[in-house]
């Protein structure tokens, strides 16, 4: 291998750490989207990575990864459906305005 | 030490990132999230998993993006080029996001991460199929039921609830 597992790991930290920032101080609706899709993303490479550099592991990691990829899909469609109504409810998109739920 | 190839995926990444958060424009932003998701397949690449990378741009790349693009292309004109944040929040976060990267850095850094090394050969991809098709069926058919079910949860939540008057729709 060419490269070293701590150098993966700091990039995925690096990502966690943008994805934690935009959760936090965003109040656009798909841009939370885009931060959540990011940490995501963080934990898929830290799978693969620590996969590849424990070979006990066999394909276990990889696997994992795939399933992840597969649920993140899933959570992405209903999320951005949920998105949709609430902005056919409020006209916004701002999630300070979605404080009641009573539409 | 790190290759060029690895600090121009790392650097991809990582701007990409920030400029999906940052980009002013919505539309901008969800490609620049295009970057950071094809970045990723990149280092799955590297570190030989070229089925996961496929995946990964198959799933992130073609279908997320392209439909939280659609998603942006409904909302109204003037949300998408407005930024809703505060300032106060603003610095809250930034300094949020260095405690984390500085402490869960230093704990990684200083654990035994760093030593660890390997010489054997990547998993062959092979192997992936004869596990999703062997040990992990059952995980298999409940991840198909749990895709099946998303989608059509949100066809429903997504629906518009049209009335029919006179027998002519009334959108």
């Amino acid at each position: 291998m060419a490269n070293e597992l701590i150098e993966f790991v700091l990039v995925s930290v690096a990502l966690l750490g943008i994805g934690i920032y935009g959760l936090s101080v965003k109040r656009n609706a798909i841009r939370m989207l885009f931060a959540v899709e990011i940490i995501v993303n963080a934990a898929n490479l830290n799978l693969i990575a620590f996969a590849r550099f424990m070979p006990e592991a066999h394909s276990g990691g990889q696997t994992l990864a795939l399933f992840s990829i597969a649920i993140a899909a899933a959570e992405v469609a209903v999320g951005l459906s949920l998105v949709i109504v609430a902005y056919r409810l409020y006209k916004n998109i701002d999630i300070a305005d979605f404080r009641s739920l009573k539409g | 030490m790190a290759d060029v190839l690895f600090l121009a995926l790392s650097v991809l990444t990582i701007g990409a990132a920030i400029a999906a958060l940052e980009l002013r424009s919505l539309i901008y932003g969800s490609i620049a999230l295009m970057g950071t998701l094809g970045g990723i397949a990149g280092f799955f690449i590297l570190l030989d998993s070229p089925f996961v990378a496929m995946f990964q741009i198959a799933v992130y790349v073609g279908s997320i993006a392209v439909l939280i693009l659609f998603t942006v292309m409904l909302v109204k004109r003037e949300l998408i080029f407005k930024k809703i944040e505060d300032p106060k929040r603003k610095f809250a976060g930034i300094g949020l996001m260095l405690i984390t990267m500085v402490a869960v850095g230093g704990i990684i850094l200083d654990s035994g991460v760093k030593t660890i090394t390997t010489d054997s050969p990547p998993v062959d991809f092979r192997e992936i199929g004869e596990d999703f098709l062997t040990y992990y069926w059952p995980a298999l058919i409940a991840m198909a039921l749990i895709l099946a079910s998303s989608v059509i949860g949100a066809l429903v939540l997504a629906r518009r609830e049209d009335t029919i008057e006179n027998g002519q729709r009334t959108d």
